[in-house]
């Protein structure tokens, strides 16, 4: 018995399709519709609770304020991490777009940190670069010009810790932007730039001004977009780099080690409350970035 | 009906989810052939030839000394009635148990303290029966750890607990006895900070992990009190002894952002800094760097009021209520927790230093009775506290920790933060107990 071309089709369809689907389901929306449920009980210790709260799980959330200060505080990080990532990533792309040799070695160095897992970077960083001891490599540095070590993790006045993970994030995730960015910049036509230096414009500033920057304008909101989620997701060089066995301090402390420690951390579990906290994250992300979106109107093709 | 049938299948597919995350993270009975014969027979314990034996998981920490993993191996291989399979778990072991123990049968019997939230969801087996007989050669502090109103849950395996070592040499440079107050302590500490040598280390984050509760006890207050029913804060001295916290992170005598944290004599031992609060457990190490040259010595007494303190901590041998083999896996917890008191000794005292959970027991341990150890062991006797405790939630931890760091590192208002973790501490209280 032979199947018909169609049957093979769908049959080939279903076979490539058919398992990251299953994956999808199981560990994606399974989980998030699950944990909506949870989010309307008091679900302390388990994960099939029988007492119905309604939204007392949302209004506690609403009302916590360490929960609230990690949203504030990641609201000012992500203002703070995505420009930054944006102009040292753009400016990067441009800087090796421009090279006439060795442009894919440098391509290379740039994103090789983006293989780099988050736990080993967080650690390098916080045992090795920015160790508060005085062989610690910024403080040798500093050694030099006779200051005294820094606790750099440590530190809240000034907040010092932010220069760590301020840093570990840009190394991390600085190669995955210069990339789209590179991509973007070659596919913009050269007979734009014809165009531009017949009719009189200044190479430099001028020609980026009018004709590279609307050309990316694609790509530029899609690296801010995909920036902002990230910077809200944030977790793993926060924790590897902040927290301890004892646990996180209140400072410098994102909206998902918060809900960690509430869900899954040690010693008790509040599902319920976690649960809502995701949720109510879920949402300032999808509005925050709606509104980016609408800013800087993503729907508009590129004129 | 749909309740059950939801439950029934959570239950089926959590089991079957860590069963099969169990069977592919190994396999290690530590028993290359037939396990060996033992006369170590307990009641509950016998075996019988005709019924096939069961398999009991049993998991641990990853136990930080060299040989811990090899002995429990060989502990479990040498139970006659069933085969014991231990499970090494390394990172964060707390949250994997609170996880597993949800909906799963794995594992049968593990480690850990007590939380009255496993107790309220029947998550945990009371074990009394068990403890019964010896009950009274606990000790009262570790047998507390693992109590929820009357009921033991765990077997203390051993006590652990933290001191304030200090090099001799280096305060007889300075000058500086050892500290019998906090204000002394922190002046040792101001004094003892010079030529890239810190005066103190109490963990990377200025020691408010580590010294909540000695800071606590040093006012003579505590998390709790009135039988777990109140909390034990809710007192201005309380402000006032963390505030000294702040007094140590602001005049810079405080080691931070060391490599290793608290628990690893490192930083001690490197000559970072002339004093550090850490555990019982690394005197063999700091004994091969210092030989003599240190001692230990309780967290200060605030003042006259307050008192000395060493915190006492314990995990115990528990078992899973959702086993599928409770009555065996009680089986074993009683015959190597209670009936093997040659393991016992061996577990507490051979790979570094513990103290035996058992009085009978510290009194064989030789290594106990010389030294810094001698010293540790009569500060436990007569200073010990327990670290927050059965009843003493997440919540309520997150809330005091979060206060005392803002003190601490932010120098917020003492009086101020107090007060709101004692709110929140209430508000458990209140739906623990109405």
């Amino acid at each position: 018995m032979t199947l018909s071309r169609k049957a093979r089709d769908t049959l080939a369809f279903w076979g490539f399709v058919g398992p990251f689907l299953i994956g999808l389901v199981v560990f994606g929306y399974l989980p998030i519709g699950w944990s909506l449920y949870l989010s309307f009980f008091d679900a302390r210790n388990t994960v099939t609770p029988s007492v119905f709260v309604g939204l007392d799980n949302y209004v506690r959330m609403l009302s916590d304020g360490p929960f609230l200060a990690s949203l504030g505080t990641f609201s000012v990080f992500a203002a703070f991490i995505v420009p930054l990532t944006f102009v040292l990533s753009l400016a990067l792309a441009l800087g090796v777009h421009q090279l006439k040799f060795a442009r894919a070695f440098f391509r290379s160095v740039f994103f090789l940190p983006f293989a780099c897992s988050y736990v080993v970077a967080s650690l390098i960083w916080k045992t090795s670069l920015f160790s508060g001891v005085r062989y610690g490599l910024a403080n040798s540095v500093l050694g030099l010009f006779g200051v005294d070590p820094v606790a750099w993790t440590g530190t809240v006045h000034p907040p010092l810790y932010w220069i760590v993970l301020v840093t570990a994030r840009l190394w991390l995730q600085l190669g995955f932007y210069v990339i789209l960015f590179l991509a973007a910049l070659q596919r913009i036509p050269r007979h734009l730039y014809e165009a531009a230096w017949l009719d009189g414009a200044k190479s430099g500033w001028q020609v980026f001004r009018y004709i590279t920057l609307p050309q990316l304008r694609a790509t530029s909101v899609a690296v801010l977009l995909l920036n902002l989620i990230n910077a809200y997701q944030a977790f793993d060089e926060f924790y590897n780099i902040l927290g301890d066995s004892r646990g996180y301090p209140p400072y410098g402390r994102p909206p998902l080690v918060y809900l960690y420690y509430t869900s899954l951390g040690s010693g008790g579990q509040d599902l319920g409350r976690g649960s809502a906290g995701a949720m109510i994250l879920a949402m300032v992300i999808a509005l925050a970035t709606l509104l980016q979106g609408r800013l800087f109107r993503f729907d508009r093709s590129a004129s | 009906m749909q309740q059950r049938n939801r439950r029934a299948f959570l239950s089926l597919a959590g089991t079957a989810a860590v069963g099969a995350v169990a069977a592919a993270c190994g396999s290690n009975t530590g028993r290359p052939g037939d396990p060996p014969p033992s006369t170590a027979m307990s009641a509950g314990a016998s075996s019988s030839a005709a019924a096939p034996r069961v398999a009991l998981q049993q998991w641990y920490h990853a136990y930080g000394e060299d040989g811990v993993r090899e002995a429990v191996r060989g502990y479990a291989g040498s139970y006659p009635a069933a085969e014991v399979e231990v499970q090494w778990n390394p990172g964060d072991y707390d949250s994997k148990i609170v996880t597993a123990l949800q909906n799963s049968a794995v594992p049968d019997v593990f480690e850990a303290q007590v939380k009255i939230d496993w107790v309220r969801q029947n998550q945990v087996v009371p074990l009394d029966d068990l403890i019964a007989p010896v009950k009274n050669d606990f000790s009262p502090a570790v047998l507390a750890a693992q109590t929820v109103e009357g009921k033991v849950y765990g077997i203390p395996q051993a006590a652990d607990t933290q001191v304030l070592f200090y090099r001799k040499s280096l305060l007889q440079a300075a000058g500086v006895q050892p500290p019998q107050t906090v204000d002394e302590l922190i002046d040792a500490a101001g004094k003892l900070t010079k030529d890239g040598v810190k005066g103190l280390f109490a963990g990377n984050d200025g020691g408010v992990g580590t010294l909540t509760g000695p800071l606590l006890w040093s006012a003579g207050l505590d998390y709790l009190k009135t039988g777990n029913r109140e909390v034990g804060f809710e007192d201005p001295r309380a402000a006032a002894a963390f505030s000294k916290l702040h007094t140590l992170n602001a005049n810079s005598s405080l080691l931070l952002g060391a490599p290793a944290d608290w628990s690893d004599p490192s930083a001690f031992i490197d000559g970072l800094c002339a004093m550090q609060w850490t555990g019982l457990w690394n005197i063999p190490k700091v004994r091969d760097a210092f030989n003599d040259d240190f001692g230990v010595l309780p967290f200060p007494k605030l003042d006259n009021s307050g008192a000395p303190s060493v915190p006492v901590g314990a995990y115990g041998a528990m078992v899973n209520a959702k086993s599928a083999h409770v009555k065996e896996a009680k089986a074993f917890v009683k015959w190597l927790w209670i009936d093997q008191t040659n393991d016992q000794l061996e577990f507490a005292t051979r790979f570094g230093f513990h103290v035996p959970a058992r009085q009978s027991l510290i009194d064989r341990a030789d290594i106990l009775h010389t030294g810094p150890a001698a010293d540790v062991v009569g500060l436990l006797k007569d200073h010990s506290h327990l670290i927050g405790g059965p009843v003493w939630t997440q919540m309520a931890n997150t809330a005091l920790s979060d206060a005392v760091a803002k003190i601490a590192k932010e120098g917020a208002d003492p009086v101020a933060q107090t007060k709101a973790a004692v709110t929140v501490a209430q508000a458990e209280l209140k739906r623990l107990f109405g």
